[in-house]
């Protein structure tokens, strides 16, 4: 007999009648869970970061940092409307709608702001999301699972702040093969994206690179510790929050 | 024994069909395992041979939840070792080839396994 596909399947059949007919036995389980975390990680109760727009609001300056992070992530470059973005940069209007005053400073106003996700606290994307493939860790990071997105997109629907991407097309396409970055995957085709807080960076004892680029103008850590570099320039610098009617309680604060 | 003949059939054909795949296929080709090009530079992997052979796909499963799910990235194997959890850093750092390696066995089975819509392989990406 010729050992094509085709016998193989019939045989296949024929085994699994017979099967149908016997009875089953549950795979016995493994029962040792030999994991911990990294000896190096950094840990936190709550992962906050805090963005002076005094020292950072430049486009060109915030495309450094955008580039330095997609860069990281392997981000694909990809212009127009199916553009993915992870970190990017909008005016005052469109980052702080329901904070504008027709007399603002013109300063401020024509500052632009960087933008990512915000980590929210209270995430809508975590709540609609049917897969759970986006949820939230007990350290507060809102991370996506993309082994289990199925491309419904309910999660940018969710998000009032577009802090989502969805890869229309193979975003392996949009990147520069010669210039890959190794130690992180790409991502497949029709799954979400975003923003991570750098959690393959924090475990192993590293700050997210953007914060590291930024010069001193990012401030990152734990929102739980009074004792932290985030509580201590939020208690001393007055600062906003996007979309505060939304109620998520964004993670990432901006100071004026 | 009531219905003895039919009983008696009944169970004859289902040993035949429950065993017709193994009967038929010692008659044809033998299948042959494939040769794998090994890491060069390390003698064991992060389990036995035959841990690995029977059971990567399920440690590769739970490596995946343990790492990106609940934050932990050290495993502990059988022995005591610890390794980091990474397809990407730990698997592919060793094992230099997909094609020489990965690719060789799963061709035979048969299956695609979609990891490489996402990890890099260490050819790197053409
Ligand atoms: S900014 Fe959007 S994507 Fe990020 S956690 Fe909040 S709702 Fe979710
Ligand atoms: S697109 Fe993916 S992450 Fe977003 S809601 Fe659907 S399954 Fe969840
Ligand atoms: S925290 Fe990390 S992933 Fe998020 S924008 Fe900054 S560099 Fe990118």
């Amino acid at each position: 007999m010729k050992n094509s596909r085709r016998t193989f399947i019939k045989l296949a059949g024929i085994a699994a009648a017979g099967l149908a007919l016997a009875p089953r036995k549950g795979l016995a389980a493994e029962g040792h869970e030999p994991v911990k975390v990294n000896a190096t990680a950094i840990h936190a109760k709550h992962w906050a970061m805090v963005i002076d727009t005094t020292k950072l609001n430049t486009a060109e300056a915030i495309n450094k940092l955008a580039a330095a992070c997609h860069h990281d992530h392997n981000v694909p470059h990809i212009e127009g409307k199916q553009e993915v973005k992870w970190l990017w940069h909008d005016t005052y209007p469109h980052t702080f709608p329901e904070q504008e005053n027709p007399h603002m400073a013109e300063e401020v106003h024509e500052r632009v702001f960087p933008l990512l996700c915000n980590h929210c606290q209270n995430p809508p994307c975590v709540r609609v999301c049917p897969t759970k493939a986006t949820f939230q860790r007990p350290d507060g990071i809102v991370a996506m699972d993309y082994h289990r997105c199925i491309g419904c997109r309910y999660c940018m629907a969710g998000c009032p702040y577009g802090s989502r991407s969805f890869n229309w097309g193979d975003p392996r396409l949009g990147l520069d093969l010669g210039n890959l970055n190794p130690e992180f995957p790409t991502r497949m085709r029709g799954v979400v994206e975003k923003c991570n807080f750098c959690v393959e960076r924090l475990a192993v004892g590293k700050l997210p690179v953007c914060v590291e680029a930024s010069e001193g103008a990012m401030h990152f850590g734990d929102l739980m510790d009074p004792d932290s570099e985030v509580r201590k320039v939020l208690r001393e610098k007055f600062t906003i929050r996007r979309k505060p009617s939304a109620g998520t309680e964004p993670s990432v604060y901006y100071i004026i | 024994m009531y219905n003895g003949f039919a009983i008696v059939a009944g169970l004859v054909i289902f040993f035949a069909m429950l065993t017709a795949p193994f009967a038929l296929g010692t008659m044809t080709k033998q299948y042959k395992e494939p040769e794998l090009k090994l890491p060069k530079n390390e003698k064991e992997c992060i389990e036995s041979t035959e841990y690995m052979r029977t059971n990567h796909m399920q440690l590769l499963n739970e490596w995946r939840d343990w790492a990106l799910r609940d934050g932990k990235r050290t495993y502990i194997n059988h022995k005591g070792k610890e390794f980091t959890i990474s397809l990407q850093n730990t698997c592919l750092k060793c094992h230099t080839s997909k094609a020489d390696f990965c690719d060789k066995c799963h061709n035979d089975a048969g299956v695609s396994p979609y990891c490489w819509d996402c990890h890099i392989q260490p050819e790197g990406l053409k």
